[in-house]
């Protein structure tokens, strides 16, 4: 493997953040704008900010949705940060009626509860036993919307803001956060090394 | 459960960092770059650059700094000053920015807040405010202090969250410089008002008064010239909370 790590331009997505943090643990992180290389490539990452619908319209004009697909039924090193995990779902409240990618069934809720929303800071992820690449640890969340229920088969990084909610999930070689890894710290460049250097 | 953040302030012009910064054993007390490195190791959770050049010339210069900041620090970065429209917004995401503040345009043009929460969500969108005391409450006040407004600080709190702002930066004019401690009544009633994240800033001079603000409501405390001067460093500030049973990120 190259140190290539391919980084999806998800629209308005700030990806600055995520490119130097690759730089920052030896990795030469690309931005495409094309789906040509998705499927097969190394490493790719999804990053996003923003909202659902305008995020999965982006993914979806430009073909990047059935390459996504591809590549993680395929079980080839795939990273989705914040949005990027959310977009991987069926759908989110955030944006009803509109189709997320589908590589879990389950939907995006709203957060709830006698807390502030948007969560925006660090919070405590609790690793499940057995996963790869994740560890219990403070890392920085900025969302308004969570995954509530751990898909089918994977292992999961749940934190409590107002609710329960699975802030990370691994299955494979899929590695997704509702957490910013790139904005983590110690903690989120350490995260980034061991999915780098293969650990899920 | 969510962390109280800690978050030094950088005002920057021209590329350096401006206010006396009086540190031991940084090659260069005014380099962004450093100051930045320096902070974070010492556990800071986040960072604000406030851009306080007045030229163009300085506003460019700014994203050379926000990009060469971006490349070393891996907390979040919100910047701030001279945002006039998103587009601005937009040139300093793409330099490496995580969040941007609006402050005087957004009182001008409330549509502004409108149009960067829609672009680049809420998480991203800081409505900076700097209130002023007056017989009855609280005002707006903008261009640095130097304008009164005449708005009710509370209820533009509140219009500001309405209109999509993820986070309210809460700036004393009363008590910013003072080294007093932050104003409490006022941080209290803007808690109180919106259910966004609430910034204190403006007066903090000891770790007690960072303490004060936390018990009062506020989700994060933002503080200059206390670790400029070199009095306490970021990790004090974090142990003294810590110690006073506010979680924070050890």
């Amino acid at each position: 493997m190259s140190g290539r790590v391919l980084v999806i331009r998800t629209g308005t997505a700030n990806t600055s953040s995520v490119l130097a943090a690759f730089r920052r643990i030896g990795a030469e992180p690309e931005l495409v704008d094309q789906p040509t290389e998705i499927t097969t490539a190394d490493r790719v990452v999804l990053p996003g900010v923003g909202a659902f619908a305008a995020a999965m319209s982006g993914l979806v004009e430009r073909g990047f949705d059935e390459a996504l697909r591809e590549r993680i039924a395929a079980d080839r090193p795939t990273l989705g940060i914040c949005l990027g995990l959310q977009l991987l779902a069926a759908g989110s409240e955030e944006s009803l009626g509109v189709e997320g990618l589908r590589v879990i069934p389950e939907h995006i809720t709203r957060l709830r509860g006698e807390v502030r929303i948007p969560e925006l800071g660090w919070n405590r992820v609790e690793a499940q036993v057995g996963a790869r690449c994740l560890e219990s640890g403070h890392a920085y969340f900025a969302h308004s919307y969570c995954l509530e229920k751990e898909p089918a088969g994977a292992v999961a990084g749940w934190t409590e803001h107002g609710i329960r909610f699975v802030s990370a999930f691994e299955r494979g070689a899929l590695l997704a956060c509702q957490f910013h890894p790139e904005l983590s710290g110690a903690y989120g460049h350490a995260l980034l090394t061991r999915w780098f250097e293969g650990g899920a | 459960m969510l962390c109280t953040r800690v978050i030094p302030c950088l005002d920057v012009k021209d590329g350096r960092v401006v206010k006396g910064v009086r540190f031991q054993g940084l090659r260069d007390a005014g380099s962004p770059v450093d100051l930045a490195a320096l902070y974070e190791a010492q556990g800071a959770d986040e960072l604000v650059f406030l851009d306080v050049s007045a030229t163009p010339e300085g506003r460019r210069t700014h994203v050379d700094t926000i990009r060469a900041v971006r490349e070393r620090l891996s907390i979040p970065l919100t910047v701030g000053g001279g945002v006039r429209a998103d587009d601005d917004a937009m040139r300093l995401l793409d330099a490496g920015a995580d969040k941007v503040g609006v402050n005087t345009q957004a009182v001008e043009t409330p549509e502004l807040i409108d149009r960067l929460a829609k672009r680049f969500g809420a998480q991203c969108t800081i409505l900076a405010i700097d209130a002023a005391r007056t017989a009855s409450g609280y005002e707006v006040v903008v261009r640095s202090g130097k304008q009164r407004t005449g708005i009710d600080a509370l209820a533009w709190a509140a219009e500001g969250a309405s209109r999509g702002a993820g986070e309210i930066l809460l700036t004393s004019w009363d008590q910013d410089g003072t080294r007093s401690g932050y104003d409490l009544t006022l941080l209290a009633a803007v808690h109180a008002r919106v259910q966004v994240p609430v910034i204190a800033s403006g007066g903090a001079a000891h770790p007690n008064h960072l303490i004060e603000a936390a018990r009062a409501g506020a989700d994060a405390v933002l503080a200059a010239s206390i670790f400029h001067d070199g009095d306490f460093t970021v990790a004090d500030v974090k142990h003294a909370l810590g110690a006073a049973g506010i979680e924070v990120r050890r």
